[in-house]
């Protein structure tokens, strides 16, 4: 498994040199990768079916504290994910292909998407909790570039950031929840962790890891109110959207409440959470998507729609909820996704995805219409397609519920009419009807754009009529791993005349019923009040909160980085007199044992050297020329006391850093207007007194520091070690490179970020706009000097 | 600035300054020396030629622009750091290679491409920012 996930980076990474070979056939070269995959993946079904798991480990990371494996975990459920995902993305290449003909960025869609393809199947297949992590935040960010696909247009940028920074911080929230998990059980591997449930749950922190797993997986799977990022990543390009935003992206979330449902589930706050937040989406969601005339909106809302049933199915956690899971999660990806891509043909053929401004297209594109109509009508969940299989045990389940099964099963049925009456409004308005003008000439879309479609169609009637194909080999391994006990039924079509076939018939009707009215729904206001609390109010929070982020950071950079020296100075030393002071008095005390007799003539005339220049700097220190020399003095004085003292590294570095620090500081003198003191008595009074403070205590902190005996152990260390370990006989280089060597490494990266926003400030100033006052005075008196520096 | 001395001494003066940084950088594992010494005697030298001759010609001197210093000295820090993980050890432990060649040995290792990328980097930065002020 590791070497078809890795295949599928390495070939994403190598696939814009497979576009120049193949050009307009790399699609369907691309796509025997994935194909390949879903062949691979099928060939484990007997085993699998047979109640067995496969688990392979590479071991990556090994720490005391814990170890991140490469280890991959193929059961029911991961087995379904990973068909989906490998089946449905051989189509998406393929959709892609078509989709995207002629665009300059076709050769990056293929790699992004192909990156995503990869990511996406180790969130599935991984089984360390930390590579799922990993694999899941990759999704997220390969989600980011694909949104933000034609990042030319401001609001695909703006999606992307949106879901970006919605997953991602939800993301964060699961690392620690399943970070708190593995502490707790001392396991990081999730088949581990299936059988230690009873430990997780009976832990202290359970209802915290609950929570922040939770945060992840709803915000990854588009809960209320986290829901509004999905509809707006519908500004990616269709084949995005039909495959993260409907089969699979979406569904992480999803896997992973299903996935750790047998370590986390089965308690009363995961009932009500996940049930309830499960409910709560479908059912807002479900009428949300009758208020939009996009189809790609229509469809994401109504996906949305059918995250929460998966949610609120996990939640209720009982056998017939695992059952109507299975079920449901594969015919929603097949029906999805079907639907999305017709969708996108219609956009890319018609010219627009508006229902209001199509009609009459089924004899123009005969066959997407045959896709589109197959898959409505699963979506609808009417017989004998597969999502009737699918609704009927969604009801049964809900009647089933565990606690409040009136309320449940009312509410599944009221968000199920809304469904039906989408599902028709996707069809018969493009399709049917009579022709509408469109903005381009509408034609059938090409092979590679209605393949994907047609099959997904066919496949939900063939699982549909002929349930046994699946329910043995596939459905009831996946039932077994989220419920965590084996299980075992048989699909079919007909389950006698029951209440769920009743509620099947009222949800028809009702649907029908809606549609027929939508038109003046969509336009009655309490709909408009509706989308505006339901759709638009998470944005506008999401807004708010982006805002107010901003906000706050402008305030304190304004306050703190005002941008005056003298403020920054007063600030940093009266901080360091509280803090230091404090600890020093606290903990120390003050010693005063100044030991003169020790200092040898050199040394008193150094240091008398470097008290004379800093008095003369402060007493004639009214030109900057005169500063500089001073803060020389002091400088070349230090260097030849580490010279006396055998530091001969430190002597040199010190010299050269004084050298080059004169030059820098008389190009940056260049263009600094003249010294003038403004300051009032008060505050010079006030400058002096922090000033001769800090210096004070910086005194008696050293005289206190070595009065203490001195501890030789570390140095005695690194001479001792230097040559045998390091190879090195010059300390200090030893220390740097080797010893100390990721020390280094920061503050050189340190060094290199400064040296390019140095660049980047100075060189932004000449092409920055020329209304910002400051730089322009700058600019002038800079001028001004070069001009009598030059006369 | 126009100055015949200046001049004179700087064209002689900068391969002697560019040898004495690579002899500082070389030595610097036995001796007082290193990549950030050899570096800024490296910088010293190409700022001398800046003052001297203008930031023009220095850059011709140079060859490279001075971000791209940094680029590759920020590369050979990393690389220093990833070439143990592919043995299994942690990041930067240091590797070494011993070829010997009869008369003198010589050592390789992963702490030399580490002190070439502070070197490159030290380089880098001062020259850009001296280079990004002088023509400002």
């Amino acid at each position: 498994m590791l070497t078809v996930v890795a295949l599928i980076f390495i070939v994403a990474l190598i696939s814009p040199w497979i576009y120049k070979l193949f050009k307009e056939k790399s699609g369907w070269v691309l796509a025997l990768l994935p194909f390949g995959s879903f062949l691979y993946l099928a060939s484990w079904l007997p085993h699998i079916a047979a109640g067995n798991v496969v688990q392979q480990s590479t071991t990556w990371v090994s720490m005391a504290l814990f170890e991140v494996n490469l280890a991959f975990y193929l059961d029911g459920l991961s087995l379904m994910f990973g068909m989906i995902i490998t089946g449905i993305g051989t189509f998406i290449v393929l959709y892609g292909s078509g989709y995207l003909a002629g665009d300059a960025y076709l050769p990056r869609f293929y790699c992004a998407i192909l990156l995503f393809m990869g990511s996406m199947l180790g969130v599935v297949l991984a089984d360390n909790l930390i590579s799922i992590f990993v694999f899941w935040e990759l999704t997220s960010f390969t989600s980011f570039i694909l949104i933000g696909f034609t990042h030319e247009q401001e609001n695909s940028r703006r999606a992307a950031l949106q879901a970006l920074l919605v997953t991602g911080i939800g993301g964060l929230a699961m690392l620690a929840g399943l970070v708190l998990m593995g502490f707790a059980s001392g396991h990081w591997e999730v088949s581990a962790l299936l059988n230690e449930g009873d430990i997780i749950r009976n832990n202290p922190h359970y209802l915290a890891i609950l929570i922040l797993v939770l945060a992840g997986a709803f915000t990854k799977s588009a809960q209320f109110p986290f829901s509004f990022w999905l509809p707006g990543a519908m500004a990616a390009p269709t084949p995005v959207s039909a495959y993260l935003h409907s089969a699979t992206m979406v569904k992480a979330g999803v896997y992973l409440l299903a996935r750790l449902n047998p370590v986390l589930g089965s308690t009363e706050p995961w009932l009500l959470l996940v049930g309830g937040f499960g409910l709560l989406t479908l059912l807002v969601s479900a009428w949300l998507s009758l208020s939009f005339t996009d189809m790609k909106q229509i469809l994401a809302y109504s996906t949305v729609m059918a995250l929460g049933t998966m949610t609120m199915l996990i939640g209720l956690g009982t056998e017939m909820a695992m059952k109507g899971l299975s079920v449901y999660i594969l015919s929603h990806a097949m029906y999805k996704g079907a639907l999305f891509m017709v969708a996108g043909a219609v956009d890319h053929e018609a010219g627009t995805r508006d229902v209001l401004k199509l009609g009459g297209l089924r004899s123009l594109m005969p066959i997407s219409f045959a896709a589109a109509a197959l898959a409505a009508i699963s979506m609808a969940g009417i017989p004998p397609l597969y999502g009737f299989i699918a609704k009927e045990l969604v009801y049964e389940a809900a009647l089933e519920a565990p606690l409040w099964p009136v309320l449940v099963i009312t509410l599944a049925v009221l968000a199920n009419i809304a469904i039906v009456a989408a599902s028709a409004i996707v069809v018969i308005r493009p399709f049917l009807g009579t022709k509408v003008e469109t903005p381009k000439k509408a034609h059938e879309a090409p092979l590679s754009m209605w393949i994907g479609p047609l099959s997904l169609a066919v496949l939900s009637v063939l699982f549909g009529v002929l349930p046994f194909l699946i329910d043995k080999s596939l459905m009831v391994p996946v039932a077994s791993s989220v419920y965590g006990v084996p299980m075992d039924f048989y699909l079919s079509l007909w389950h006698g005349i029951n209440l769920p076939l009743i509620l099947s018939l009222v949800t028809l009707a009702g649907g029908i019923l809606v549609y027929r009215f939508w038109d003046g729904l969509r336009e009655s206001a309490p709909m408009k009040v509706y989308q505006n609390g339901f759709a638009m109010g998470p944005i506008r929070g999401y807004d708010g909160v982006l805002a107010g982020m901003l906000g706050l950071a402008g305030w304190q950079t304004r306050t703190i980085q005002n941008g005056l020296m003298s403020n920054y100075l007063v600030t940093i030393l009266i901080t360091l007199l509280i803090a230091v002071g404090y600890t020093f008095l606290t903990r120390s005390g003050i010693v005063w044992n100044p030991g003169f007799g020790n200092v040898l003539i050199q040394e008193w005339a150094i240091s008398i050297a470097i008290i004379t220049a800093l008095g003369i700097m402060l007493a004639f220190g009214h030109s900057r020329l005169t500063m500089v020399i001073g803060a020389g003095v002091v400088g070349f004085g230090l260097a030849l006391i580490y010279l006396m003292h055998g530091a001969a590294d430190l002597a040199m570095t010190q010299v050269l850093v004084e050298t080059l620090t004169v030059i820098l500081v008389v190009l940056v003198l260049i263009h600094v207007p003249k010294l003038k003191d403004l300051r009032s008595t008060t505050s010079r009074v006030r400058d002096g007194v922090i000033a001769v403070a800090a210096g004070a205590m910086m005194t008696l902190l050293i005289l206190a520091a070595t009065a203490a005996p001195f501890d030789a152990f570390i140095s005695e260390f690194y001479a001792e070690a230097s040559y045998p370990l390091a190879h090195g006989r010059n300390i200090v280089n030893v220390i740097l490179v080797d010893f100390r060597a990721l020390d280094t490494m920061g503050e050189v990266v340190v060094v290199a970020i400064a040296g390019l926003a140095v660049y980047a400030l100075i060189k932004m100033k000449r092409f920055g706009s020329s209304s910002d006052t400051n730089t322009g005075g700058r600019t002038s008196s800079g001028a001004a000097s070069k001009q009598g520096e030059s006369s | 600035m126009k100055s015949l001395i200046l001049h004179t001494a700087t064209r002689l003066m900068i391969g002697v300054l560019v040898l004495f940084s690579l002899f500082l950088f070389f030595r610097g594992h036995d001796e007082p020396g290193g990549g950030f010494i050899g570096g800024l005697v490296g910088a010293g030298a190409f700022t001398l030629y800046a003052i001297a001759f203008g930031t023009e010609a220095s850059r011709k001197v140079l060859r490279v622009h001075p971000i791209t210093l940094i680029a590759i000295g920020l590369l050979s820090l990393v690389v220093s750091g990833l070439i143990p993980m592919f043995v299994a050890e942690p990041f930067l432990t240091g590797k070494w290679l011993f070829i010997e060649w009869g008369a003198f040995d010589t050592k390789l290792s992963t702490p030399l491409l580490f002190d070439i990328g502070v070197y490159l980097c030290v380089v880098g930065f001062i020259v850009t920012v001296i280079f990004s002020l002088e023509e400002e």
